[in-house]
Parts: C-alpha cells; sequence; structure tokens
C-alpha cells in the first residue's frame, strides 16, 4: 500500500538542503566553490504531492520535464532540481497537459514564455547548424584525411643510424 | 613554523624547477652531458620539496592550526581526522599544490628511469616539465597561496563542505589527478620529440608506460566522481553530461586514442606525427578540465572575472602551452619523417578506425560543451546542450567504435584478413545476438535500446575471451586441440595482451550496465512507519524513523526493510539527511542495498507535519557493473603495465633473443 499523498498538504520542516546540481558541480570540478552552498533552498525534485493521479498524463509529465532546464540551475533539468522555479514549471506543465495539451504543445508553450535557453535538448536551425554536424563533419573530416594518408606515396628509404645509434639499439634490444 | 617553512620548500621548488628547465639546453648548447644528470637531481629536488610543502600544509590541517586562512576556511576541530587530511585537497590552494605535487612526481619517476628512456630524450623531456612546474608553482605563490597566515587566529573553523566530506571525495580529486597530471609526461615527451626534431619507436615505448598509467588513474578518477555523484546527490543517475564531467571525459576519450596510436607508432612505426599531436591535445584537454572549469567560465561568462588574477593567470597559462606546445607542432612536425604506410584492413587499420571515431566523439563534446558559450558571445543567442543532445550523438559514434574492437584484435598487423577475423568472430556474434534476442523477448514491451546494449556488450566479452583463445591456440602450422597445450600457451601469452583483453572486457561490462538502466524504475510517496512503496521487484517497509548523532553532524534516519514480491526479508536499508551545524547546511545520505550487482536505492526527501516523511526509492539493476566494469578496465591497464618490455628497467632476459616483443605480439 502506499501513502496517500496529500494534494493540500505541502511537506514542511527544516529545508536547508542547497541545490545540489550546484554543489556536485563544485565538487566534481575541484572542490572549491563554497559560497554557492550556502544559500538555503527547499527541498529536491518532484515531490509526492505534485504528481498527477492520472499515470499516463504523470509519464507525460516526466517526459516533457527531463527535457526542460531548470533555468536557474546548472544545466539541470526541472524533473531533478529542487529550486522553486523549477517545481513552478513542473506545475505548469501538469496543469497544461490537464487541460488537454499535447507534448509538443506544452514545450512550445514553455519556449515561448522562457526561450529556447529551456530546451535541454537544443533545436535544429542554423544557428546551431555547427553543433549538430560536428559528430559527422569529424568523422568525414578524418576519413578525408585517411583517404589523402592512403594515397600518399611511400617514403623514400630511411637515412642509415648513426654508430653511436647503433650502439643504443644494440644496447636496447640486449635488454629484452 | 612548520607553515613557513612549507612556504620557503615552495619557493626552493620554483627556483629548483627553473634550473630543470634551463639546464637540458645548456646540455645542448655546451655540449657537456653531464650537464643532463643535473636536470635529473633537480627534477628530484623539486618533488621532494614540493612533498615537504605538502606535508606542511597537511601538518597544519591535521593539527587544526586555525592561524592558517587555508585551514580556518576549511577545517574544524570536530572533523574526523580521515576529513581532515582530505580537506587538504578540498578547496582551491591545497588542490593547486596536490597537482603540482603529482607533477613533480612523475617528474621524479622520469628522472629515476634511467634505463627505459634514452638520456637525451629524458633531459628533455625534464625541461620541459620543469618549465610546467615553474608556471604552476609560480601560479600557486603569486595566486593562491595556501600558506596565508592570520592575524589574530580564530578559535574554530570553518569546516570542510558537508559534501566533501565523503570517503569518495576524499580519493577522487588524486585519483582525477593523477590521470590529468600523468598526461603532462607524454606531453612532455611529445614536446621534447618535437624540439629534437626526431621520433622513433624508442620514443613510442619510453612514452606508453606513462600514457597508461595515466589512463588507469583517470579511468577510476573518473568512474568513482561517477559513483560519488550516484549515491551523494540523491536522485541515482550516474552521469549527467555536466561541463565538469564533460572536462574529465574529453582528456580520457583523447588519451584512450592516444594509448592505441602509441601502438602503432610502436610496432608498425606509423602515425607518428598524429601521435604527437594527440599528445599535445590530451594534456590540453586535462588542463581545459582542470581550469576552464575552475575559473567558472563554463557557469557563466561573467563569473570569469570574480577573480580577475586567477582568471587571467589561468588563461595565460592555456595560451602558454595550448598555443605554445600547438605552434611548436605546426612549426617542427614537418621534420618528424613520416612512417610506414599500412593497408586498410590489417590491425593498425582497425586502430585508426578506433582515433578516427575516438576524435569525432571527443570533438562531439568539446564543440557540445563549448558550444553555447561561443554562441552567446557571438550572437547573444542563449540556448542549452543538455543530456539529450549528447546522448544522440556520442551514442552512435561509440556503437560502431565498439563494435571494430574485437574485429581490430582478431586482425593481424599490416595485412589481415577479414575473412577469417568474421569467420573467429562468428561465435562471439552468434552469442551476442542471441543475448540480445533472449533479453528482447524476455522484457518484450520495455525499451529496445537496452537489449541491443546487452547484446553489444556480451559481444564485447566473447570476443575479447575469444581472442586470447584464439592466439593460445595458434596459427598455422603450431594450431592445436588440446587443451593442455592451449591452456599453457594463453598462460604463457604476454601480460599485455592479457591486459588489452581485459581491459576490452571492462568495456563489455560497462556497456550492460549502461543497457540494463533501461530497466530502473522509481517510486515516490509520503510514507508513515509501517507503510510501504513497491519498486521493481520490491516492496520497501519503512520501520521507523530515528535522530542520530554523529561526529560534527545530526541526522535523522529512516530505516527500510526491503522484501521481495513474495513477501521473504532481502534486506534492511537505512537513509538519512544530515544538519552540518557549522555550515547550515543539510546533506542527504542516500541508502544503498546491494544484491547481486543491483541496488535497491533510497533517499529521504522532507518530513511532513502529519509525521510522515517524503521517500524516494529506485530499483537499479546490474548498474554496479558500470563501474566495476571501468574498474576491470584499469586493472586490464595495470596488467598491460606489468609486461616485462613496459616495465622501467626490467632485467635483461637470460635468452637473447634477436626481435624485440613485438615479433611475440604479432605472432
Amino acid at each position: 500500500m502506499r501513502g496517500a499523498p496529500d494534494k493540500r498538504t505541502r511537506m514542511a520542516g527544516p529545508t536547508v538542503s542547497a541545490s545540489l546540481r550546484s554543489q556536485r558541480w563544485s565538487a566534481w570540478s575541484g572542490l572549491f566553490a563554497v559560497i554557492l552552498l550556502l544559500a538555503p533552498l527547499p527541498a529536491r525534485a518532484v515531490q509526492p504531492d505534485e504528481v498527477l493521479k492520472d499515470p499516463v498524463l504523470e509519464h507525460r509529465a516526466r517526459e516533457i520535464s527531463e527535457g526542460l532546464r531548470c533555468l536557474v540551475c546548472q544545466n539541470q533539468s526541472i524533473d531533478d532540481s529542487d529550486a522553486p522555479l523549477a517545481k513552478d514549471l513542473r506545475l505548469l506543465v501538469r496543469d497544461r497537459l490537464e487541460k488537454g495539451d499535447t507534448n509538443q504543445g506544452v514545450k512550445d508553450y514553455i519556449v515561448a514564455r522562457y526561450g529556447e535557453f529551456v530546451l535541454l535538448r537544443p533545436v535544429f536551425a542554423l544557428h546551431t547548424l555547427l553543433l549538430w554536424l560536428t559528430p559527422a563533419l569529424a568523422v568525414l573530416l578524418g576519413a578525408f584525411g585517411l583517404w589523402r594518408l592512403a594515397r600518399r606515396r611511400p617514403p623514400a628509404p630511411e637515412r642509415r643510424l648513426t654508430a653511436a645509434e647503433e650502439a643504443e639499439v644494440a644496447a636496447l634490444l640486449r635488454r629484452e | 613554523m612548520i607553515v613557513e617553512t612549507g612556504h620557503f620548500a615552495l619557493a626552493l621548488a620554483l627556483a629548483l624547477s627553473l634550473v630543470q628547465m634551463v639546464m637540458p639546453v645548456w646540455a645542448a648548447r655546451s655540449g657537456d652531458p653531464a650537464l643532463r644528470q643535473t636536470t635529473s637531481q633537480a627534477a628530484l629536488g623539486a618533488f621532494a620539496c614540493v612533498l615537504f610543502a605538502f606535508a606542511a600544509l597537511t601538518w597544519a590541517h591535521a593539527t587544526s592550526d586555525f592561524s592558517v586562512q587555508n585551514v580556518v576556511e576549511n577545517s574544524h576541530t570536530q572533523k574526523p581526522l580521515i576529513y581532515k587530511l582530505s580537506g587538504v585537497w578540498g578547496n582551491h590552494e591545497g588542490s593547486m599544490l596536490l597537482w603540482v605535487l603529482i607533477l613533480t612526481l612523475f617528474g621524479a619517476c622520469v628522472a629515476g628511469a634511467k634505463n627505459s628512456v634514452p638520456p637525451r630524450l629524458r633531459a628533455n623531456t625534464l625541461g620541459v616539465q620543469g618549465l610546467i612546474t615553474f608556471v604552476f608553482v609560480l601560479f600557486i605563490i603569486t595566486t593562491s597561496n595556501p600558506f596565508t597566515r592570520v592575524v589574530p587566529a580564530p578559535i574554530e573553523g570553518r569546516d570542510l563542505n558537508p559534501l566533501l566530506q565523503d570517503p569518495g571525495l576524499a580519493i577522487h580529486p588524486p585519483l582525477l589527478y593523477l590521470g590529468y597530471v600523468g598526461f603532462s609526461i607524454t606531453f612532455a615527451f611529445a614536446a621534447a620529440a618535437l624540439i629534437e626534431g626526431r621520433i622513433d619507436a624508442v620514443w613510442a615505448r619510453a612514452v606508453r608506460p606513462w600514457t597508461l598509467s595515466a589512463w588507469c588513474f583517470l579511468t577510476l578518477g573518473i568512474a568513482m566522481g561517477s559513483y560519488w555523484a550516484y549515491y551523494e546527490l540523491g536522485w541515482g543517475g550516474w552521469w549527467f553530461w555536466d561541463p565538469v564531467e564533460n572536462a574529465s571525459l574529453m582528456p580520457w576519450i583523447a588519451g584512450t586514442a592516444l594509448l592505441h596510436s602509441t601502438v602503432v607508432m610502436e610496432k608498425r612505426d606509423a602515425l607518428k606525427v598524429w601521435t604527437v599531436l594527440l599528445a599535445i591535445l590530451t594534456f590540453s584537454l586535462s588542463l581545459v578540465g582542470t581550469f576552464i572549469v575552475r575559473s567558472g567560465v563554463l557557469t557563466s561568462v561573467h563569473s570569469f572575472a570574480t577573480d580577475p588574477t586567477r582568471g587571467v593567470f589561468i588563461l595565460g597559462i592555456l595560451v602558454l602551452f595550448i598555443g605554445g606546445s600547438l605552434a611548436l607542432f605546426a612549426w617542427r612536425a614537418p621534420l618528424l619523417r613520416q612512417g610506414g604506410l599500412f593497408a586498410p584492413i590489417s590491425r593498425e587499420g582497425s586502430l585508426v578506425l578506433n582515433n578516427l571515431f575516438l576524435v569525432a566523439a571527443c570533438a562531439t563534446v568539446f564543440v557540445g560543451t563549448l558550444y553555447p558559450l561561443l554562441l552567446e558571445m557571438l550572437t547573444g543567442d542563449k540556448i542549452t546542450v543538455g543530456p539529450p543532445f549528447f546522448n544522440s550523438t556520442f551514442v552512435p559514434l561509440a556503437i560502431p567504435l565498439l563494435l571494430i574492437v574485437p574485429f581490430g584484435q582478431s586482425l593481424a598487423w599490416k595485412r589481415g584478413d577479414l575473412l577469417a577475423a568474421s569467420q573467429r568472430l562468428f561465435f562471439a556474434l552468434g552469442v551476442a545476438l542471441a543475448a540480445g534476442f533472449a533479453t528482447l523477448a524476455m522484457t518484450a514491451g520495455g525499451p529496445v535500446m537496452a537489449p541491443i546494449g546487452i547484446g553489444l556488450g556480451a559481444y564485447l566479452l566473447i570476443g575479447s575471451a575469444m581472442e586470447i583463445v584464439a592466439r593460445a591456440r595458434g596459427y598455422g602450422a603450431r594450431r592445436t586441440r588440446s587443451p593442455a597445450i592451449i591452456a599453457r600457451r594463453a598462460f604463457g601469452l604476454p601480460r599485455s595482451a592479457w591486459g588489452t583483453s581485459l581491459a576490452h572486457a571492462g568495456v563489455g561490462v560497462v556497456v550492460i550496465g549502461i543497457a540494463a538502466q533501461g530497466w530502473a524504475s522509481e517510486g515516490l510517496a509520503s510514507l508513515k512507519p509501517g507503510q510501504s512503496l513497491t519498486v521493481g521487484p520490491y516492496v520497501a517497509t519503512l520501520d521507523r524513523v530515528a535522530p542520530r548523532q554523529g561526529p560534527n553532524y545530526e541526522e535523522a534516519g529512516a530505516f527500510l526493510t526491503v522484501r521481495n514480491r513474495a513477501g521473504d526479508e532481502v534486506g534492511q536499508v537505512e537513509t538519512g539527511r544530515r544538519f552540518y551545524p557549522s555550515r547550515q547546511m543539510t546533506v542527504t545520505e542516500s541508502g544503498l542495498l546491494t544484491l547481486g550487482a543491483s541496488q535497491v536505492y533510497a533517499s529521504l526527501g522532507e518530513a511532513g507535519k502529519d509525521g510522515s516523511i517524503g521517500l524516494r526509492l529506485y530499483y537499479k539493476p546490474l548498474v554496479l557493473l558500470i563501474w566495476l566494469g571501468a574498474v576491470v578496465m584499469a586493472l586490464g591497464g595495470a596488467l598491460s603495465l606489468t609486461d616485462r618490455r613496459m616495465r622501467v628497467g626490467a632485467p635483461a632476459k637470460a635468452k637473447g633473443r634477436a626481435l624485440p616483443a613485438s615479433a611475440v605480439a604479432a605472432e
């Protein structure tokens, strides 16, 4: 049996947990940013009281919110974030879904309000062309380089080793 | 007093690194090879000095000497001793000192490797290392001095960030730095080769143990960081494509490419210029990893200016080393003789493909990480490049790369036979397909990518094992069916062969672990004691919630009993929220119940007014394989390091062999 989540009761209590995402950031990068961690912020990510009753709608809400960025965090989705703004966005997504919006409709609505910055998956457009084409360009460029290399004629015969180098080679071989 | 001596030792290290840098040049000018010896001595001296400085800082931390600012800011009398020690590198100044300590440690190792590195190459390499040491010690002394005193000394320190008070974080930075800084040696070798204007198989051979050890440490460091993020951050993710993670991944990918191209250079005398370029790029990416992230430029363009002195110094360092080495490359690389050519269907051909895909993957991560920053600077447009981008670009590059792995291993050098290799891999491919389809059938309706990943992982595992079997069985006239002979030959194979197979098998293990996350499940609820929550195949019941007192924190703990669907108890798990009064911070301690390679992951939320608590549970099937696989990879690398021909100053073998080990490896 599940503890029945009451839509009205927000969980209260001492809420001093700092933004976990920024904490991980600092720790990972060499453990230096300390100031970031002192700001008191409320609890983390999706709360039991936010969950929609309809599991299909809830699943769609989670799908959408995984692709939306928490605007005040570092590269973190609103699904993972504990910031109040992320919570507002999660509730907004659920609200739009309950009103019958499609997934794309919800995303468009939020992009219209907050800009492209909110999308974790950048759109494919002129200004992101280079970004999206990087993998293909890198492979093609490399393949072209290899093709050039394969066409090159074999190099001229090696220069003879000097007597000192011969001795060095012999010494190295002896050690094998 | 000890603190001042430490400060002085650091200044002495600065002077010695200058000697280390200048002596090889002087030796070349004056033609007196005895001067080169001085270089080695200076490198050893610099290491001793930095070690002393580091020990002095450690002493200040261990004894809670609050007259030192660094200790005041990062320590507390009540903190357990292990975190007092790890607190030494848990801050900017101390971590820089650790960075330089490792740098000089590697320098001292090269100075001590008398037999494996030719003297002139060693001296020049140490000279370049001396330059790196000089610049970084100067950076510490001028902008990040850990020995600054405070007057009057406070009674109590401000404590270390509680998130860092964790065994994982105590060892993660040293491992990561051993990896990052280890690549400084390959960089120095590359620069030395460029300065000398010659490069050959001896160079490749001298450089390979250093690349390999740096790679092993970086592998472990990244795995450790990933595991730490997984259990400490409380939402069960293990890789976030976060810029800081990408910063450590990029040198790892480039280092992996370098490792493979060095093999080609050693065995086939090819890819020389490319290998030098990769060595430069790998360390450049390490520098970017350490410093661009640290300067905060990735978070926001503006935060770069929060500490202008440091920011400008860091920028200067990056320009000096990356720009300088690339300029040196452009100037001197044409002097390096291009080596032999090769057929596309051969082991070296497949290693070139490996490099192609690895470099493309590295470029993708690099562009993806920096693109938002550049776009904002150029056009003012703000975009986000998040995990969905990396998943959909990195994975298509990784899959062909992984498919090549067993092929490459079973192709011969110079001229491979693709048909024969395919026949040999037929078994592996068959088992992989069977595993994939069986998984698909068992989990019908589940994610599609996961069974594909399982199949790919099985293919890598079996392909690696097959390689050892095939080599032990022998080819042509030596071919045998006798299990005894096969076992004996397998035992006699060079350790580098075993190491390669083990490392590749480790990749397979990681792939299986990642793929299995497609079946992970999550449960979320407010529970009162006695209530239960179902997650995956398990049911967790909240037994009680109880407070506890730690050395420097107070904890609210939740205790759960986990049962399977049949109702049998499989284990207990506890999770808590720790409050650190000295920093006024709360940290979630997630609870992990390990069941085989799978885990049940519990994370405690806030307490409700009605006595309930928020609880988040995850079932993570085979999740441990992700990190165990990385450990297997590093073990493979370490095994390869113990190979006779890699060992630093390995004694001569009794039987004089006319051909070096490449003949053995190629048989």
